[in-house]
């Protein structure tokens, strides 16, 4: 069964993401071997879906892109495996967010990914996984410069041996 | 968020990418992928099947660990268990985004 990229969007949008070919200069293949056994090994996850802690983090900032539609909040947030799903609050102006704060599994999935580790699937999993509003502008510059350096520090200090994105 | 998955596993840490656009993740080159026929906003699957959630991580975990070459795409055979109409609706925002505003509004001045 091969998936339908498109089925659920807008016909309108789907020249916005089909045939762009590559982000420039990032043609060429990339590739990190994985070599342990996944019992052995720790994993990360990373979402777009704009995930932040309520009571001790600030939003992404919807504000400023709401005047500037090009521009998405290129920031990220470390989020702990532990927290409880009341304390997540979703900032991402490009989906209807009812099912994600309902359950954020769907798109953080801290507890499962906890469940494989005492299931013994895995040997462990990070103690902060992390979190990013995927809708950026075109270039994608900030978060070449800044945020993705800052992530692979965090996701290297934290012991990842590999890493689940799910964009939203 | 395909260029990010690039820029992390270029640094040394190998990545999976499970996305409900899979052949734009592989226009774009990520290293690894699954792709899941769901609405955005959904990539482990719906709220509360944690049956239909365990299924997209095992494969996630199986194409990152066991991936044995750069692009390898992986398709998630399960179906959204929502009427297409239904789904299509409810996964958009409840007011349009400010880009998607922006290019409305523009398509309608090109109209005018």
């Amino acid at each position: 069964m091969v998936v339908d990229s498109f089925k659920f969007l807008p016909r309108s949008f789907r020249p916005l993401y089909e045939g762009r070919g590559p982000h420039s200069g990032e043609g060429t293949p990339v590739w990190t071997p994985f070599q342990k056994r996944l019992a052995e090994s720790r994993i990360a996850l990373l979402t777009s879906a704009g995930i932040f802690l309520k009571q001790s983090q600030p939003s992404f900032d919807l504000e400023h892109e709401q005047s500037h539609p090009d521009w998405g909040d290129p920031s990220w947030r470390a989020i702990p495996a532990s927290t409880p799903d009341a304390d997540l609050a979703v900032a991402h102006l490009h989906i209807n967010d009812e099912d994600l704060l309902a359950d954020p599994e769907i798109a953080l999935p801290a507890r499962l990914l906890a469940e494989f580790v005492r299931e013994g699937v895995l040997g462990g999993a990070v103690a902060e996984h992390v979190s990013v509003m995927g809708y950026q502008d075109r270039t994608l510059r900030d978060w070449q410069i800044k945020t993705a350096p800052e992530l692979v520090a965090h996701l290297l200090g934290q012991g990842a041996d590999g890493l689940i994105l799910a964009p939203v | 968020m395909p260029v990010l998955a690039r820029w992390i596993e270029a640094a040394g840490i190998p990545t999976v990418i499970v996305t409900m656009m899979p052949s734009v993740a592989e226009e774009r080159r990520a290293p690894r992928i699954v792709g899941v026929e769901f609405p955005f906003g959904h990539p482990f699957g719906m709220p509360h099947d944690a049956g239909m959630q365990r299924r997209v991580l095992e494969l996630a975990l199986r194409v990152l660990a066991g991936a044995a070459a750069f692009g390898t795409r992986v398709d998630l055979d399960v179906e959204w268990p929502v009427p297409l109409r239904e789904a299509y609706r409810s996964w958009q925002p409840k007011e349009p985004s400010p880009i998607v505003r922006k290019l409305l509004e523009a398509r309608r001045q090109q109209g005018a």
